[in-house]
């Protein structure tokens, strides 16, 4: 039998190692009810040998199933390994996200990877129970109390010189131990290696283009696949004529299977001019809603309807609220994770075994879709994941793999397959359109009486998971359906409150029961969702309806503010109980010098106009805390919107990297800036027309980006939160209260395009 | 089709379709891996080398234009052991996330600090208005580029 060691020996991905699914017999077991829930595998997670192993010359690799596609999560993982076992980050190896040998932790997503690995479980209580299985066995080996033993780089050491080095105790063998659940983690303030900034350790290869993306894995053998995709949504193949393309150089197959369709041939040209060539008649999908008037079309359509919160009172308070009662209606359009690089993967079929290079964020759910779709025992199938470009959630990746796979298969041969620019940008998952409606009531003490949001979610498909192949649109022309849609009423809320994606603001009471789980005051709240069926892909996009639902909260509560005439940081203040959310607001506006008083908006003047903007959120409820305030000049007279600075306070507990983390922030910073101001997807009457970077807007390397200024705020004794979302949820919200500031003028919609902000100027013209 | 090519100092002869597009020839018979696919239309500067000292899209030139050229590509810039100072300044101010498009942008930045070492942030700027970062790592990536300018020996 092939073990885990004999197959890390031979050194690599290209190595096919089935022997080593046999390695760890018991089966670990997930909460089924958690977003994200795993499945038992051949892994044991519970198990000490799972997650660490130490060479007999004292080197450490670690097997983590969360990877990095460019946040840094490797980096700030050999940090907590070499931290807890005290050895250098240089002697410490880690393994990402291989079925083959690394535990099953699902997906890499949700700023999930640092809660999971970087608080009491799995990676880091891995290192711990290590570190004290470590000491406890030199305390044997030496005949010495454990109290008295100390470690430095990887050398246990007792009294009058004894000593014994890692490697000697354990090199090359189990541990053959359990997680301990009582091991204890270093605490931050002992920290020397977490919590230093550490240039991230991809980077020498990216800057020096050494770097190996999926996109560079080649096999022996190998042949180049290209899909072809139907002109638009819900189109099926009626013929294709292989005619077309036989006899063209370098032209291997063509493979069709339902309404997938792709070509196979020996060369990336010779497949690239296949796929052009073939003659594909396709049957037309049905007419896309106008995108002119989509957001009432959302409203009109059958949703699966969803309660976070409802005290029962609200329409009663809004009916005698008289002229006290605000509202508005925020829409925010599909976007794209628009990749820099396109989705890429390759796969060898073979009669005993299937491998697959894949960028995917979710190995073990990848392999079990691929082994449903290939029909293949999912014990053959290894998925081993290669660093795509950075994809910001679901883009292209798993149904590339997928593509790459169903081609392999029918080829008999390994087979790479890369997607065009517009393959990856019709087809992607989109991020989910929305239109939000708010309505509040604002009491005679100038406070917010109740608190009212109704909104309307476009959903089709998402991640594929373990068993939804159709959720992608590979599964989908293959016969796969995705997941339904459970058309119906909303059963009332119960046991504890879900945050439902920041749907419920931070400034409600979230009474559920007599158990109140909200981080305000508001106690006549309701939030409801209808979700409806989108006409196009979605999925998961950095900060997934965290962004949209923020915006039209954020922008909302700046409303009310200005109704209330009251200053917006100290408005806020008045509605939060949550300490942590309460701190990176004061924390903020201190940074920036608020002045305090009501911003009533100024009417526009030629020129420039300058405004201040605030916003801020509890990532999912408590996944992290951040306040943004945003300097923008808005250009009166072209409607141009131009953020100049931003300052932004961001609480994410103990801090692993701290320069990895203020490149995350600026990332979402300016990330969300582009999606504030320029990105949305098109479509016409049957089919998306944002195909490439001139018809989808994204802000290119010559933008005078804002001065960023990041203030840390770290209470001590919280535990480690997600930092990869929080900033980006921010900056719609921050930018359109800051135009607010300047002009008066209130932007309700996503983008905030030149057009919309003359109009939202005119409309305040007319009303002064 | 025979095409010769130099690439950073190395000489090739390969034999491909004369249509084929620079890009493949670099990343799939020479094994390079510094220029990427993007968008094949020359719209992200993903897959920039340097053609005679000019930054080019090699998705877009058929590599019939290319025979007898002198190509430079990211990993001839400089290595991992002794890096160019462009790139050694990108490692200095941590300007990566995901690293996708580096090509494009230190390639694009060499050559216009090439013509003008006294190339003001604006002008700098301008010339990399070609070039996308989806990570947006636009902040850091400036000041690297920022930090080897100022390195530069002046003009006037």
């Amino acid at each position: 039998m092939t073990t885990r060691r004999d197959f890390l020996k031979t050194g690599g991905a290209l190595v096919v190692s089935f022997g080593a699914q046999a390695l760890l017999p018991r089966a670990v077991t997930a909460a089924p009810d958690s977003a994200f829930a795993t499945r038992p595998s051949h892994i044991d997670g519970g198990a000490l040998d799972a997650w660490l192993a130490v060479g007999a010359d004292g080197r450490v690799t670690a097997y983590t199933g969360k990877c990095d596609f460019g946040q840094g999560i490797l980096t700030a993982q050999v940090q907590l390994v070499a931290e807890e076992l005290d050895v250098p980050i240089a002697r410490v190896t880690m393994i990402e996200c291989d079925t083959a040998v690394t535990p099953d932790q699902g997906t890499t997503s949700g700023s999930q990877s640092t809660p999971v690995n970087f608080n009491h479980e799995n990676l880091a209580l891995a290192a711990a129970t290590a570190r004290e299985a470590l000491l406890e066995m030199a305390g044997k080996r030496l005949g010495v109390a454990v109290a008295r033993l100390t470690i430095a780089d990887g050398v246990i050491s007792g009294p009058g010189g004894a000593r014994v080095t890692y490697g000697e105790l354990v090199g090359g063998r189990r541990f053959e131990l359990p997680l301990r659940q009582t091991a204890k983690r270093k605490p931050p303030s002992a920290w020397t290696t977490l919590g230093k900034p550490v240039t991230s350790l991809d980077r020498v290869a990216l800057v020096t283009g050494r770097f190996e993306y999926v996109h560079h894995v080649r096999v022996p053998g190998m042949l180049h696949g290209r899909v072809v995709r139907p002109p638009e949504m819900g189109a099926t193949l009626a013929s294709v004529a292989e005619s077309s393309v036989r006899g063209l150089p370098g032209f291997v197959d063509l493979v069709v299977r339902e309404s997938f369709v792709g070509v196979v041939a020996r060369t990336q040209f010779a497949a690239m001019v296949a796929a052009a060539q073939l003659e594909v008649h396709w049957r037309p999908g049905p007419a896309l809603p106008p995108q002119r008037t989509f957001f009432d079309f959302l409203r009109r359509q059958p949703s699966r309807d969803q309660i976070a919160v409802d005290s029962g009172d609200v329409d009663a308070a809004l009916g005698r609220g008289g002229d006290r009662v605000v509202r508005a209606r925020y829409t925010y359009p599909y976007q794209m994770h628009g990749s820099v690089g396109p989705s890429c993967a390759v796969a060898d079929v073979r009669g005993d075994g299937v491998t697959v290079w894949s960028p995917t964020q979710s190995v073990y759910p990848t392999r079990s879709c691929i082994a449903k779709l290939l029909g293949v025992p999912v014990e053959t199938v290894r998925v081993v994941f290669k660093r795509g470009s950075g994809c910001y959630g679901l883009n292209g990746a798993d149904a590339v793999s997928f593509d790459a796979a169903v081609l392999s298969q029918a080829v008999r041969a390994p087979v790479r397959v890369q997607y065009t620019r517009q393959d990856e940008m019709k087809w992607e998952n989109y991020g989910a359109a929305c239109a939000i409606e708010l309505r509040a009531v604002l009491g005679a003490d100038g406070a917010i009486a109740a608190w009212d949001r109704e909104a309307w979610v476009a959903a089709l498909g998402s991640r594929p998971g373990y068993d939804r192949p159709g959720n992608v649109i590979t599964g989908m022309l293959l016969g796969h359906a995705p997941e339904p849609l459970a058309i119906g009423p909303a059963e009332p809320a119960r046991g504890k409150l879900d945050n439902r994606s920041n749907a419920v603001p931070p400034y409600v009471a979230g009474c559920i029961a007599g158990a109140c789980g909200g981080d305000g005051t508001v106690a006549s709240e309701r939030v409801v969702t209808h979700t409806v069926r989108s006409p196009l892909f979605t999925g998961p996009l950095r900060s997934p309806l965290r962004i949209q639902n923020t915006f039209a909260n954020e922008s909302f509560m700046d409303e009310l503010c200005a109704r209330a005439g009251a200053d917006p940081v100290a408005f806020r203040l008045r509605h939060l109980r949550d300490e942590r959310i309460l701190g990176v607001l004061r924390a903020a506006a201190k940074a920036v010098g608020w002045q305090a008083g009501a911003r009533r908006g100024r009417a526009p003047a030629a020129g420039i106009a300058r405004g201040l903007g605030v916003a801020c959120v509890g990532y999912e409820g408590h996944n992290g805390y951040a306040a943004l305030i945003a300097d923008v000049d808005v250009h009166v007279a072209t409607g141009v919107v131009h953020p100049r600075r931003y300052v932004i306070a961001h609480d994410c507990g103990p801090i692993s990297n701290p320069d990895g983390l203020r490149n995350q922030i600026e990332g979402g910073l300016l990330q969300g800036t582009s999606r504030a101001l320029v990105e949305e997807v098109t479509w016409d009457e049957r089919r998306v027309t944002s195909v490439d970077w001139s018809s989808y807007g994204s802000l290119h390397l010559d933008y005078d980006v804002p001065a960023i200024e990041t203030v840390f705020v770290t209470p001590a004794g919280v535990p480690a939160a997600g930092a990869g979302e929080t900033s980006i949820t921010l900056v719609p919200a921050a930018i359109g209260n800051a135009v607010f500031d300047a002009t008066g003028a209130r932007l309700r919609d996503v983008p905030f395009t030149p057009a919309r902000v003359l109009a939202a100027l005119g409309d305040v013209g007319q009303a002064g | 089709m025979a095409i010769r090519l130099r690439v950073n100092g190395s000489d090739h002869t390969v034999a491909v379709d004369p249509d084929t597009p620079l890009l493949f020839v670099l990343t799939d018979d020479l094994g390079l891996r510094g220029p990427r696919f993007g968008c094949g239309v020359a719209h992200c500067g993903s897959c920039t080398v340097m053609l005679h000292g000019q930054p080019v899209r090699s998705c877009v030139l058929p590599v019939r234009h290319a025979d007898g050229a002198d190509i430079l590509t990211l990993e001839g810039l400089g290595t991992p052991e002794a890096p160019h100072p462009l790139q050694q300044a990108f490692i200095d101010e941590g300007a990566s996330q995901c690293g996708f498009c580096l090509s494009g942008v230190i390639l694009t930045a060499k050559a216009v600090l090439d013509a003008n070492p006294d190339a003001s942030d604006g002008e700098i700027r301008g010339a990399l208005g070609g070039v996308l970062c989806r990570c947006f790592t636009h902040t850091r990536m400036l000041r690297a580029i920022r930090r080897y300018a100022d390195g530069l020996p002046r003009t006037r």
